[in-house]
């Protein structure tokens, strides 16, 4: 029992991470169909926009919060500016905008390595998340704590548009039921747009967020991107309770794998379990029930 | 514009007109080129670069049959380039250490003992038989989980990135017996031959080069094939090829293997040639790589995919390490641009030139012409892989997950050796033609 409470305390830290970066991922996803590559390299910006914002404002704490509504913004500026020039013009090539997407993604890295400087930056973290707290007779350092609450805030957040505005109801309409919601007087095209905002910036949000946890480079989009798109496709699309179960589930089986094993086998191991689950369950956790054909 | 394709020259309609004629006069062309002409003119040192741009272009090959023809966009093919390049490295490891050895950096790094799984590549046969097998068997069992249970699209490409990604990990992580980070290096020799000797790098050249034309000749004999039409049905219309009675599995799968297979070569020859092997050659940003080439060349033709890895690499070479920024946005924006707009490839551009400049005498055909980065068919399929329950949605006989799920903005241009059923099937033909013989 002594180890799995420390173990299951990573999982949870590791989720949360997960989570906010794959929440926006399965957002865009579900609504377009469109895999968004670059979804990391808006991490990163946000990421980068607390550093910008912590020069600026000299208080760890202040800048902190300062940037995690400017993050949403700045990433959610750079995912409507992405979705009107690009993948707007490419409806029915799901595929393809991926590989676009990409292209962006390379781009977006080398823009960060021109204007940043290839080495990592810091970001200080705020006293107050200094040091651990104990938990049930287990030391957690704060800033997971933190990450943990964002991702909930994060969830409750998107779960409250989707569910009780006008707009949540139009994406779950577009969701649903593209061609009729369109035909019903909903323009599927304004919902995408406000959709990818809404997605990018929690991709800022969760930028944001990783600068409590390491240094920032320009490449530290990628590597949390293949992990969060595992998250998509193991949760399905459309609905945030598969994304929230898929990547609090994945991120516990990664904490226990690497109890047993070394890290790099466990990432083995958990994607061999992906295929397998995939061999239960092809569309993922949660999918959403449709009319349409396709 | 009529009567002007009849005008031209006999040689110019063999080259601009699709046909068996064409292929294999490229065919030709390719051959002179690369084992006669390259070998003359170029110094050691650009023939062994070139050669390690062939070693990538065979693994374009495989993901032109795969994507380009089967519409499975696999993010993940490095990991069979490392697979081939792994055995092939551990191989000529242990013969420069010799019978019995050690191979140096397990004596710094390991435990001074070679493990259990590296002693079958002691023997060369043994080798040549893994570099193949493993990497097949891989694909196979990969291939046939994912394939049956309908997993395609978006879905197989994060699947298949997720591997490279775990792939790489590994390898980084088995640091005493993969050489981790820094990868295996240091090669003396290949099955006998002094690597330092120019004439023998010479002829591994001429070895890459042959396989590689070898590779394509015998994708294009595959394309021409009945299998070659079931691929490319199954691509667009997966369902109605069950219900005729095939098994669209199987053909994904095969397809799949060939890919992987074609990929471990292209590895397995890349060892000798680069002089390395490193996880930083096998992992994501590598894997998509690979498809750059491909989707600049031209993802559904056949030697689309070799021509346009070959140049993408050397124009890689050549320009990144004077301008290094300058190269990543270029890469990054002819990406963007090539699929966003011309999905087919440059090979494309003559058919959406041509239309655009028949739009303007037939107004009838210029929406069509100003459509060409729209689908031209496939239009029901929105989200083609987010729809619910496409697994039990076997009776939607429409364009719905098939058609749409490959992703193709136009209809392929099925090689330049396209059988008469695939070509029929192109309304990017019919459309050309029917904007050539209006008035």
């Amino acid at each position: 029992m002594d180890a799995v409470l420390p173990q299951l305390f990573a999982g949870l830290s590791l989720g949360s991470v997960l989570l906010l970066a794959a929440l926006g991922l399965a957002l865009t996803f579900g609504q377009m169909g469109v895999i968004n590559m670059a979804h990391g390299e808006f991490m990163m910006a946000g990421a980068y926009t607390t550093f910008v914002v912590q020069q600026v404002l000299a208080d760890p704490g202040v800048s902190l919060l300062v940037s995690v509504v400017v993050g949403f913004l700045v990433g959610g500026l750079m995912g409507v500016v992405l979705e009107v020039l690009l993948i707007s013009r490419m409806h029915r090539r799901p595929l393809d905008t991926l590989l676009v997407t990409w292209g962006v993604a390379l781009v977006l890295q080398q823009v960060a390595r021109d204007v940043f400087g290839a080495p990592n930056v810091d970001v200080r973290a705020p006293s107050w998340l200094a040091g651990p707290v104990q938990l049930l007779g287990v030391s957690v350092p704060r800033s997971r704590l933190f990450i943990l609450a964002l991702a909930v805030v994060c969830v409750a957040a998107v779960a409250l548009v989707l569910a009780r505005t006008s707009l949540g109801r139009r994406i779950r309409a577009v969701v649903q039921n593209r061609d009729l919601a369109e035909t019903s007087g909903i323009s599927t095209a304004a919902t995408d747009r406000l959709t990818f905002f809404i997605g990018s910036g929690i991709a800022g949000v969760a930028g944001v967020a990783l600068t409590l946890l390491g240094s920032i480079g320009p490449t530290l989009g990628q590597s949390y991107i293949v992990d969060a798109f595992l998250v998509v496709v193991v949760g399905g699309i459309g609905q945030i309770k598969g994304a929230v179960v898929a990547a609090f589930g994945l991120g516990i089986i990664q904490a226990f794998l690497q109890l047993g094993t070394t890290a790099s086998l466990a990432k083995v191991l958990l994607l061999a379990l992906v295929v397998l689950f995939l061999q239960w369950r092809p569309q993922g956790l949660v999918t959403v029930r449709t009319r349409s054909l396709a | 514009m009529s009567g002007g394709s009849t005008t031209l020259p006999r040689w110019a309609a063999v080259v601009l007109r699709p046909g068996p004629a064409r292929t294999w006069a490229l065919a030709a062309l390719a051959a002179l080129v690369l084992l006669v002409l390259a070998p003359a003119v170029l110094s050691d040192f650009r023939l062994s670069l070139l050669a390690r741009f062939l070693c990538l272009a065979m693994v374009a090959v495989g993901i032109g049959l795969a994507w380009g023809q089967g519409g499975m966009l696999t993010l993940g093919q490095g990991v069979f380039f490392g697979l081939g390049a792994y055995i092939m490295a551990m191989h000529l490891k242990l013969a420069d250490a010799g019978p019995g050895g050690v191979p140096d950096f397990m004596l710094l790094y390991g435990t001074g003992e070679v493990p259990g799984w590296w002693e079958p590549m002691r023997s060369p046969a043994t080798t040549v038989v893994l570099v193949v097998a493993v990497p097949a068997l891989l694909a196979l069992v990969l291939g046939t989980a994912v394939f049956r249970r309908q997993v395609r699209g978006a879905y197989f490409a994060v699947l298949s990135q997720a591997l490279a990604a775990a792939f790489a990990i590994l390898l980084v992580g088995q640091q005493q017996t993969t050489g981790g980070t820094n990868g295996l290096n240091g090669f003396r020799s290949f099955f006998g031959y002094d690597l330092a000797d120019p004439v023998n790098r010479r002829m591994l050249y001429l070895l890459a080069a042959g396989t590689l034309l070898v590779m394509v000749l015998a994708v294009r004999a595959l394309m021409r094939s009945r299998y070659g039409e079931l691929l490319v049905a199954v691509r667009d219309q997966e369902n109605r090829v069950r219900f005729l009675g095939y098994d669209p599995v199987r053909v994904k799968v095969f397809a799949y293997v060939v890919a992987a297979v074609f990929a471990a070569i292209g590895g397995a020859l890349f060892v000798p040639i680069a002089g390395i092997i490193s996880p930083a050659d096998v992992g994501v940003v590598p894997s998509i790589g690979f498809l750059v080439g491909v989707a600049i060349g031209g993802r559904a033709t056949l030697l689309g995919p070799v021509l346009g890895s070959v140049v993408v690499a050397w124009a890689e070479t050549g320009l990144s390490e004077s301008f290094p920024s300058f190269w990543t946005y270029f890469q990054g924006a002819l990406f963007i641009l090539v699929v966003a707009f011309l999905p087919g490839g440059p090979a494309q551009l003559a058919g959406v030139l041509r239309r655009r400049r028949g739009a303007g005498h037939a107004p009838g055909a210029g929406r069509a012409g100003a459509d060409t980065d729209q689908p031209a068919g496939g239009g029901r399929g929105r989200r083609p892989d987010a729809g619910g329950d496409t697994a039990d949605a076997t009776d939607t006989l429409e364009d719905g997950p098939g058609r749409a799920a490959t992703g193709h903005g136009d209809p392929p241009v099925v090689a330049a050796s396209g059988p008469p059923a695939a070509a029929a099937n192109d309304p990017d033909h019919h459309l050309a033609a029917t904007t050539e013989r209006h008035p």
